[in-house]
């Protein structure tokens, strides 16, 4: 789960990690009263679940409260694209003002899950401001690290390595590591995959301060962080995806025109990918679990056929735990509740599937039956051509 | 033959008494595997679907010779039970379990460091070796016994595969899930080196996805240890980066993890990689066709 800036700020002030002043608003007055109480030079700075807002006209600087205010109005309500965005954007509800800061040194520091290790790692680096992972592609030996063994927790000498490494002043040494310490801490009790502070700042004044900030939640662990459930901003998640986690239905959204409903997360893959070789596009990667019941495939249905952009459903299920004759019956209730007027391919395997495909062809309406995997793509994309649909 | 589980494999079920952990251990004993305990805390000393039930799972191997166990265990208990597990001393523990926060896995890796014990899974479907036992929630009757080893991070995928090469005639020796998340027991290479000394397993079909970069490790691996002839396959070719598909550790993140630089080090290794699901079971009869049949070798 991702969380906004001001969300993942107030969490890391929590643990003693020090942030600037500020707070959020949501209309240009409450933006013009926060920077008049923070002293007028204030930076706005809009909160969506992406980076890249600076390049994207979101992050601004204001001199005066006045000037807060009206640049507020201007990304309040806007619709920010960047990099990470998409083409549509995303609306801007939310703002973050704070206190300007003079900046001397911009650094780089995060914890994140080395999965090639079984460690988490601290890294650092002194070119902040950067996404790291560019850093790592050009400069990968200003790059620095420190596997932390999970039972030893961070020590203060290995902060103290990377304290050195970024060759910071003798006297921000300790402000780094008890910086660092309280980021393991915020990554491990908070159960993040990555505590990003980028850039981390030094004031003109020496002081180590964290300029901005993400926090990646571990969605497995967010049934023991009642308090990070209520973080999630459900504006900043495509709707269909919303709707569908309610039903436990894992789908994402995506830009092609073959709705796919599939058992399994790699087989979920493995069809989008069937698609896209057969020469069309898969509209969404969508699991319904090993124990999909019959309402669970109707909500699948009803999920795919609200986006507009679907023009022909495939359907592909190796019947293990999930017997074929009992997916099949749901997916005969579901079709026949939805009204479903587009083409709709089924391919199914596996436990008591001659049972499901005779109930499918039995019912009177109007599937396509597959039996293998590459004929089921073709069909598939033969019945987009039938209906006028172009295919890539 | 085979690799890890067999007909000497002794199972203890941790979780037995829930829904999941009842079906699938009448499923196993049905199929043959020998399931001589099951742990649930409260329960000792009754039976459970035929099984006597322990309140530990020292107790239970002491008393049953136990040398395997699996974790049916939910999400928030689990990592009691797998280090339970480990601290029991168990040679294997195959852990079914979805959901386990990373952070609880970091901790359950460290602990199996300096260990005997070895960790199949989480999020896995688990492991069967054909004809003679069946630890987790795959359906027995779709396999057969035979010579291709399989090693997968997914589950019904590996279903499907083996569906394919069991109607092509083609069995299969041991088929090994490894699991979906990102941090897991055993990796692509241990199980590859089972296979490499495995004298029954004569063909590696191995069955990666989009995320970290152990496909990446795994083809280093090949390239200087493994001798057999490796079929391969990588899912999520077209996946959107940054979003997690479905498993937790199915992410493309700053790049890394796409299927296409994962297929590029398993060709250059030499694996046979198929773009698409549906060639895997007849690009595995080609191998065994072509290059066993004369003798050749990668």
């Amino acid at each position: 789960m991702k969380i906004h800036e001001y969300q993942a700020k107030a969490i890391l002030a929590e643990y003693g990690v020090p942030v600037p002043r500020g707070e959020v608003a949501q209309t240009p007055a409450e933006v013009g009263a926060t920077a008049r109480r923070l002293g007028g030079r204030v930076v706005i700075k809009a909160q969506i679940h992406a980076g890249g807002r600076g390049k994207g006209g979101g992050v601004k600087l204001a001199d005066s409260a006045e000037q807060a205010e009206q640049i507020g109005a201007q990304i309040l309500g806007m619709t920010l694209v960047t990099h990470q965005t998409g083409p549509e954007g995303r609306l801007v509800r939310q703002v973050l003002v704070e206190e300007a800061q003079e900046i001397a040194r911009e650094l780089y520091l995060s914890v994140t899950v080395d999965r090639e290790r079984n460690r988490p790692v601290l890294i650092a680096s002194g070119a902040g401001g950067m996404e790291i992972e560019e850093v790592a592609a050009h400069a990968p030996e200003k790059i620095l690290k420190v596997c932390i063994d999970p039972l030893l927790g961070l020590r203060q000498f290995q902060a103290r390595c990377l304290a050195y490494g970024l060759r910071l002043a003798e006297d921000q040494q300790p402000q780094a590591v008890a910086l660092m310490q309280s980021l393991y801490r915020v990554f491990l009790e908070k159960d993040c995959s990555l505590a990003e502070i980028n850039p981390l700042i030094i004031t003109k004044p020496g002081k180590l301060l964290t300029l901005d900030a993400k926090l990646d939640l571990d969605d497995n662990a967010l049934f023991r962080h009642p308090e990070l459930q209520r973080l999630r901003d459900p504006h900043e998640e495509n709707p269909l995806e919303v709707e569908a986690s309610t039903h436990q239905l894992n789908y994402i959204k995506l830009d092609g025109n073959v709705g796919c409903i599939v058992n399994g997360a790699g087989l979920a893959m493995a069809t989008m990918d069937i698609i896209k070789l057969a020469g069309a596009e898969p509209a969404n990667f969508l699991d319904v679990g090993g124990g999909a019941s019959a309402e669970r495939v109707e909500h699948a249905f009803r999920i795919l056929l609200m986006d507009p952009k679907v023009r022909a459903v495939f359907i592909n299920i190796f019947g293990g735990i999930l017997r074929c004759d009992v997916f099949a019956q749901g997916v005969v209730q579901a079709v026949t509740k939805a009204e479903v007027h587009i083409p709709v391919v089924v391919r199914m395997e596996g436990t008591n599937v001659e049972k499901g495909r005779a109930l499918l062809q039995q019912s009177g309406l109007n599937f396509s039956v597959a039996t293998d995997l590459r004929d089921a793509a073709g069909e598939v994309v033969a019945a987009l051509q039938g209906s006028g649909e172009r295919t890539a | 033959m085979s690799v890890l589980v067999d007909e000497n494999t002794r199972l203890l079920v941790q979780g037995i008494s829930g829904r999941e952990g009842s079906f699938h251990t009448e499923q196993a004993i049905a199929y043959g595997t020998k399931v001589v305990a099951g742990v649930v805390p409260g329960h000792g000393g009754t039976m459970h679907v035929g099984v006597p039930v322990f309140d530990t799972v020292a107790q239970a191997v002491r008393q049953t010779g136990a040398n395997t166990s699996v974790i049916y265990v939910p999400a928030p208990f689990a990592t009691d039970a797998l280090l339970e597990a480990i601290d029991a001393g168990l040679p294997l523990i195959v852990c079914i379990t979805e959901g386990i926060p990373v952070t609880d896995m970091l901790i359950v890796k460290r602990y199996l460091e300096g260990k005997p014990t070895r960790l199949i899974g989480p999020n896995c479907p688990g492991i069967i070796s054909p004809g003679t036992c069946k630890i987790g929630i795959m359906p027995g009757h779709i396999h057969k016994p035979g010579q291709v080893g399989v090693i997968s991070r997914s589950g019904t995928l590996t279903y499907e595969l083996v569906w394919q090469m069991t109607q092509l005639g083609i069995g299969q020796s041991t088929c090994i899930g490894i699991g979906g998340d990102p941090i897991i027991g055993m990796h692509f290479i241990d199980c590859l080196r089972l296979f490499q000394d495995d004298p029954a397993t004569h063909v590696i079909a191995m069955v990666g996805e989009i995320g970290g970069n152990a496909e990446e490790l795994a083809a280093a691996f090949i390239k200087d240890h493994v001798r057999k002839p490796i079929v391969g396959f990588v899912a999520g070719q077209n996946a959107p980066p940054g979003r997690r598909m479905g498993h937790a550790g199915a992410i493309i993140s700053g790049g890394q993890g796409t299927a296409a630089s994962k297929m590029a080090a398993m060709q250059a290794a030499g694996i046979r990689v198929c773009r698409s699901p549906a060639d895997l079971g007849r690009e595995v009869a080609a191998v065994i066709n072509g290059a066993v049949a004369k003798g050749e070798e990668r």
